[in-house]
């Protein structure tokens, strides 16, 4: 697993207070994790936060998974 | 039947919570208060020794057995974060009063009919200082989507509701220092009117926060003298008084139609006699000569529960350490003229200090345990009153009495006042 697959796992266990083992790529934050939509928007912040990347709106409704998260991530850091 | 405009629904309490300086828990508190124990100290929310106050009545930390606040035991973790302190201690007291009623709607008609009205005199006050250095430090996309939920006052209300799918009337007072009062008044009368059956009542505050303590430094309203011994620092009536103590906490209680509290055997703590409120006109910090808007929130509060004078026992003053005190010993002396010498009067504050707007939530539940003990709490540090007077303000010790009427005064600024009588409650 990647350094931001990790670091997106950390975030994801320490905003929402779930286990670790329940943060699976497919999760859903919303239907899986017990996330509202102010929980997303929160850990949207913290992922333009912890990786130095812009989020604009339209692509952090797009992130509904884990793996969403990882993959936009990694896709920003490689551009 | 007590008081006016009834329609003959009888309010009583069923449950009591709460969250003070001496304990989390009610029993735990009560006992330390009539043990005369204080809960003031040196303030360790923040480094206070930039400002002339520096004592205040914190909540203690610790094991919830031992009276402690172990937050995860109330609030999930995940959720703590979306709330501001004043929030966390008011749906702690909260919840013990739930529990304690044993009140569980469960149908959508008791759900519908069962309310929250718990208030705040400020809010979520250090969580608006925060959001404000995210602003300024030129991050403000950065400010969290739950800033404005975990400061909003009626948050409580609404956090309370979610979690036991309470449907009925969500509200929340906000009137500085009478806050509790209101609400517990207000709720009172939601049930009389027939728009619910069962209230959650009361006020929280947590603003012992560097904000606070500096704003109210600066309306020269906190004691400062007193640092080095900080027990020492509440003395309502006393000569060397300088100024309140602010406290931290909430009171809660349930409250309920007494028919409804039959049908299921509930305990009940007392009754609500009937309340008042009136507005001073006058100041946006200082009461009116003699405390008149005091006397006639009294007054109100007395024809509201067809109470006189010579009906009540006992009086839980604002008493807040400041010079105010003496103009509503004034007023009270007024108000009962030959009856004052058969009363006892005490501030309560001079142990955990002013919870601002808990304040009158908590006193409301003390007069309901001074009534079941026969037990009238101590004014602590009343070494030498600045003035006599024929009323016992019961210095320093508890006093065993008979206290079947009491009566707790809460006035806040902007002038506003509120008055509220409790009974021990008789079929």
């Amino acid at each position: 697993m990647s350094d931001i697959a990790d670091k997106v796992k950390k975030i994801v266990v320490e905003h929402l207070g779930v286990e670790e083992s329940k943060v699976t790529p497919d999760a859903s934050f919303i239907d899986d994790l017990g996330a509202d939509s102010l929980d997303t928007v929160e850990l949207v912040m913290a992922f333009e936060e912890a990786f130095s990347v812009e989020i604009p709106e339209d692509a952090a409704e797009k992130i509904a998974t884990v793996k969403d998260a990882i993959d936009y991530i990694e896709k920003q850091k490689a551009a | 039947m007590s008081g006016t405009g009834t329609n003959g629904r009888r309010v009583v309490v069923t449950g009591i919570g709460v969250v003070s300086p001496l304990a989390v828990g009610a029993e735990l508190t009560w006992k330390r208060l009539i043990e005369a124990q204080s809960g003031i100290g040196r303030i360790t929310h923040f480094d206070p020794s930039e400002l002339p106050a520096q004592v205040a009545g914190e909540v203690p930390e610790g094991s919830t057995a031992e009276g402690g606040l172990t937050l995860s035991d109330w609030v999930p973790i995940k959720d703590q974060k979306k709330m501001d302190r004043f929030i966390h201690l008011g749906l702690v007291a909260a919840i013990q009063a739930v529990e304690d009623s044993g009140w569980k709607p469960e149908n959508e008609e008791d759900r519908c009919a069962t309310g929250v009205m718990i208030g705040s005199g400020i809010g979520g006050l250090q969580t608006i200082y925060e959001g404000s250095l995210t602003v300024a430090s030129g991050r403000a996309r950065r400010l969290s989507p739950f800033f404005i939920p975990s400061a909003l006052i009626n948050l409580i209300s609404g956090h309370l509701s979610i979690r036991y799918g309470f449907k009925g009337p969500n509200h929340a007072a906000v009137t500085a220092c009478a806050t509790g009062v209101h609400a517990i008044g207000d709720a009172a009368r939601l049930i009389q009117y027939g728009d619910a059956d069962v209230m959650i009542a009361g006020g929280a505050e947590a603003a012992i926060c560097a904000l606070g303590i500096a704003g109210f430094c600066s309306a020269r309203a906190l004691s400062t003298s007193f640092n080095d011994d900080p027990t020492k620092a509440s003395r309502p009536w006393d000569r060397d008084r300088d100024g309140f103590v602010m406290g931290e906490g909430a009171g809660v209680v349930v409250l309920e139609e007494y028919e409804h509290a039959k049908r299921r055997g509930a305990k009940i703590y007392g009754e609500i006699g009937g309340y008042g409120l009136s507005g001073d006109a006058h100041h946006i910090t200082a009461p009116a000569e003699g405390h008149e808007g005091a006397f006639r929130a009294m007054k109100a509060a007395m024809r509201n529960s067809g109470v006189t004078p010579a009906d009540i026992d006992y009086v839980n003053a604002h008493g807040t350490s400041t010079m105010a005190d003496d103009l509503e010993l004034d007023a009270v002396e007024r108000m009962f003229g030959a009856e004052g010498k058969r009363i006892a009067m005490s501030s309560t504050k001079s142990a955990i200090g002013h919870l601002l707007g808990a304040a009158g939530a908590v006193e409301a539940i003390f007069c309901l345990l001074a009534i079941r003990d026969g037990i009238a709490p101590p004014t602590l540090n009343l070494d030498n009153p600045a003035r006599e007077s024929v009323i016992d303000r019961v210095a320093h010790e508890a006093q065993q009495r008979k206290i079947n009427v009491a009566l707790s005064n809460s006035f806040g600024f902007g002038g506003t006042n509120a008055s509220i009588i409790l009974k021990r409650f008789e079929a």
